[in-house]
């Protein structure tokens, strides 16, 4: 029997739709073992003398929501765990918003956590590479507020940073351009300032060839599955682990129909030839 | 003259750039970054040019009962709404025309631009999104056909490729031992992604980076007019 | 002598040292004067923050930082001008507030007139601009040159003529980012040799855009072909519109009209994310012949799974020159040919060296 196109994608999307929802709502709890490239990112995330100052970029959208959010939880929450002052910004607009949400969720886990002291928003701003720029040379030009309007002055956990090469390292999340590129042009080729960050599955390969020997950008966390690592590795399951269960099932489908789509070539050719 | 004049600013701002890249020294050193201003404040009045074309194409479509005509309407109150919403009542951090909306924030949670955002657009833009998982499905279905050498040794490297990103690998292969590591499915992985891959990619940004470069040089001697709509 | 200090500062050879806290302080190098470097080492258990002031002139000191106790090095970027001498005074505090050290410093700021971190890169343009004017030129003396075959432009003629046949339109996407990235201009630039076509053959194009800019740009580039094409009449200028900003709104718009219109041909030309294979798809099951190119390389494997032809890098920009044949621009391809035979022999001797632990060769290139 063999089935016409439409109703093969129409079957494949269908499975897919299954194979990723079960999961979701039934644990499985496969398990996950930690890369390199997340490795060198934890390492970084929890080598710094308590008290460090860390830039935290959100430069995605909701659209990338759930491959990067998971990420920033885990970052954010080991950050804050480590004693770090971190202090937010956004290079995407919907940026600002998805970092707001971040630390609502993790001042619910950590009551402690105080805006303005142990972490700052300080928002969207337009420009991309140039905002990076000016941020390179005195962040008070480009954020003379945070988030909420109190000027940056009043602020205590922006005593003592002016520009970029204060910070112990900055991290992006990033969902394209301007992205985690751009911050390694800047901050790290041209301020010398330690650059790490998170990338969706999909832009992962493209950003690779900058963990390199002069370690333009310092690890990487490409997509889901590092999110689910970092999770591993700093000791607190959470939502990127259930994730993985899904991602692996629709893999294993799409392994599936390629290995099926393969027999099916395979057994036309020889009919073919047959004839 | 109507073509000379472009063709020039492109020449003359084009050079600029280029020796503002290697001297420091002001005013070059901070040419680039006010050219950069520049074109994100034309960028910035280019807006409502966008806008002003989405109205209209949309509004005659409608005017002209065009076929689907119907669907131009939603987009126009969906922008108008949002408009609305946003000018009169503001966002989460500023206040619109009739004030700050604190009656309204009180009975939907959130401010009426805010709330649409969260609940409407935030949604609509993850399933867009989230469309790609199922489209990747059909692409490497049809993709990873193995015709012939080339595309087995694609197909094999696929396979490894997505079992090994995946819990799967480690499931799989977490029982091999020390030794015969190499083998384990996220470490053949690593191993595709980090070298393969990355020469891959690395000849690709260096060939297109010499493309911009060529592209670059015929806009600036003024060779390459195609963009202004010339040869 | 304090005029034989700021002598000496000012041509580069001192700056200030002091023993105890190994405080150095200099001119940010490179730059346009705005910079002071300073720089410190100082070991101690009970070091908890670093206290920096500064003054000109006879001025009192003033706290311009305070920064964490991990830090040797701070870069002063505030309010400093070229030509102006500043002293610095470092403390070295404890938990308590109470300082452990302190050292003073003085350097004068200087703007530089070349970035010497940019030599390498210097070299590098001037051979590669070197090599492509030169071709430019020996192809305006009259020389043949060969570019060899790219059926995703050939194509260019088919899908045309498909959908004159078919009597449906043909849509055209500049990809997703603004006229600031060569990959815009460059789907710009196949888009006139299109519009071109589509004028000769009277075929209904469709091209939506995402950025108000590329919305004028590429209407501009549309009216001039088809007035080139001695057609002003049929040009409407309601074929190139705006949809929307928003990456995946346009996506969404984009997808709409595919399946609406069902266009005989679509062309996806320019910068393009995570939208690439959403729309590749869409076209490829409403059954259009598709094209598409892009520099984006982790997006190239989605069109080359899902178009019939795809322009792979250097291929986009290269387009314009084979569309037109003018030698000029093929002159210019040759001199990019020669830049990509110098950067293989470059890399090729470059990992020779780096295998013998020679390093001069890497360390000569990485531009800052």
């Amino acid at each position: 029997m063999k089935m016409s196109p439409e109703n093969t994608r129409r079957t494949l999307f269908t499975l897919i739709l299954i194979g990723v929802a079960l999961p979701l709502i039934f644990k499985l709890g496969l398990p996950i073992e930690s890369s390199e490239n997340v490795q060198m990112v934890y390492d970084l995330v929890n080598g710094q003398p308590e008290g460090s100052h860390i830039l935290l970029s959100f430069d995605y959208d909701p659209a990338s929501k759930p491959e990067l959010h998971p990420m920033a939880y885990a970052v954010a929450r080991n950050a804050l765990e480590r004693k770090y002052k971190i202090v937010c910004t956004a290079l995407w607009p919907m940026g600002a918003s998805l970092c707001a949400d971040t630390f609502k969720r993790l001042k619910e886990e950590m009551p402690g956590i105080e805006d303005g002291v142990d972490y700052v928003n300080l928002g969207f701003k337009a420009g991309g590479i140039v905002t990076i720029q000016k941020m390179g040379s005195d962040i008070r030009d480009v954020y003379p507020a945070d988030m909420s309007g109190t000027p940056i002055g009043e602020l205590p956990i922006m005593d003592g940073i002016r520009n970029l090469t204060d910070f112990a390292f900055v991290y992006s999340f990033s969902a394209g351009a301007p992205g985690i590129k751009e911050w390694v042009m800047v901050a790290h080729d041209k301020n010398k300032v330690i650059t790490t960050g998170g990338a969706t599955a999909v832009s992962a390969p493209a950003i690779l060839p900058y963990i390199n020997e002069q370690k333009q950008l310092h690890g990487l966390l490409g997509g889901l599955k590092a999110a689910a690592e970092y999770e591993k590795l700093s000791g607190h399951i959470d939502i990127a682990t259930s994730g993985m269960d899904a991602q692996s099932i629709a893999h294993l489908i799409i392994i599936l129909f390629i290995a099926v789509g393969n027999i099916q070539y395979h057994l036309i050719r020889k009919r073919k030839r047959g004839e | 003259m109507k073509r000379r004049i472009p063709l020039l600013i492109a020449f003359f701002v084009g050079i600029l750039v280029i020796v503002a890249e290697f001297i420091p020294h002001k005013p070059f050193g901070t040419l680039t970054g006010g050219l950069e201003d520049w074109f994100m404040i034309i960028a910035g009045f280019a807006i409502i040019l966008g806008q002003m074309n989405l109205i209209k194409v949309h509004v005659l479509k409608i005017k002209h009962k065009l076929p689907n005509w119907q669907y131009f309407i939603v987009t126009i109150v969906s922008f108008a709404v949002m408009v609305i919403f946003g000018l009169f009542w503001g966002t989460e951090d500023n206040a619109g025309i009739l004030g700050a909306g604190t009656s309204l924030v009180q009975s939907i949670g959130s401010k009426p631009f805010d709330y649409m955002f969260n609940n409407v657009y935030q949604h609509l833009s993850a399933s867009m999104f989230s469309l790609l998982a199922f489209f990747i499905a059909s692409a490497a279905y049809r993709a990873f056909i193995g015709r012939t050498t080339e595309s087995n040794l694609l197909l094999i490297a696929a396979v490894l490729v997505m079992l090994g990103r995946t819990s799967l690998g480690s499931f799989l292969t977490g029982w091999l031992p020390d030794a015969l590591s190499f083998l384990h499915l996220p470490n053949l992985a690593e191993f595709i992604m980090k070298y393969p891959n990355t020469a891959g990619q690395r000849a690709i940004m260096i060939c297109a980076g010499l493309g911009i470069i060529g592209s670059s040089l015929r806009i600036i001697l003024g060779i390459e007019r195609s963009y202004l709509g010339g040869e | 002598m304090k005029m034989l200090l700021n002598l000496l500062m000012l041509l580069g050879l001192c700056s200030a040292w002091a023993a105890g806290v190994g405080f150095q302080v200099f001119d940010h190098p490179n730059d346009d004067g705005s910079g002071i470097d300073l720089k410190w080492e100082y070991a101690g258990a009970d070091i908890y923050s670093i206290q920096i002031e500064r003054k000109t002139g006879n001025e009192d000191f003033q706290v311009i930082a305070t920064v964490d106790s991990g830090k040797n090095s701070f870069l002063d970027t505030n309010n400093i001008s070229a030509g102006e001498i500043y002293d610095y005074r470092i403390s070295i505090l404890d938990a308590d507030g109470q300082s452990l050290a302190q050292e003073v410093g003085r350097a004068i700021a200087k703007a530089q007139w070349f970035n010497t971190d940019k030599i390498s890169l210097l070299i590098m343009a001037i051979i590669l601009s070197g090599a492509i004017i030169f071709y430019i030129a020996s192809a305006r003396s009259g020389k043949d040159l060969y570019i060899r075959r790219i059926s995703g432009l050939d194509s260019m003629e088919e899908a045309v003529g498909r959908a004159t046949e078919m009597g449906k339109p043909i849509l055209f996407v500049p990809g997703i980012m603004d006229l600031d990235d060569m990959q815009t201009i460059a789907g710009l630039t196949i888009l006139g040799k299109l519009a071109q076509r589509t004028a000769e053959y009277d075929t209904k194009l469709l091209v939506p855009v995402s950025r108000s800019m590329v919305l004028s740009a590429a209407r501009e580039t549309v009216k001039e072909s088809y007035m080139k094409a001695g057609r002003p009449d049929s040009y409407l200028p309601d074929s190139v519109f705006y949809l929307t900003d928003d990456q995946f709104g346009f996506v969404a718009g984009v997808d709409g009209i595919i399946i609406r219109e069902k266009p005989a041909a679509i062309f996806l030309m320019g910068a393009f994310y995570a939208e690439s294979l959403i729309l590749a798809e869409t076209g490829f099951t409403s059954g259009a012949i598709q094209t598409a190119g892009t520099a984006m390389p982790s997006q190239l494997p989605f069109f080359v799974a899902a178009c019939d032809y795809t322009l792979i890098g250097e291929e986009l920009f290269a387009a314009s020159a084979y569309l037109s044949k003018d030698p000029h621009q093929l002159g210019s391809l040759k001199g990019q040919d020669v830049g990509k035979a110098l950067f293989v022999i470059v890399l090729a001797v470059g990992i020779i060296l780096e295998i013998a632990g020679v390093h001069f060769l890497k360390d000569f290139l990485i531009a800052h």
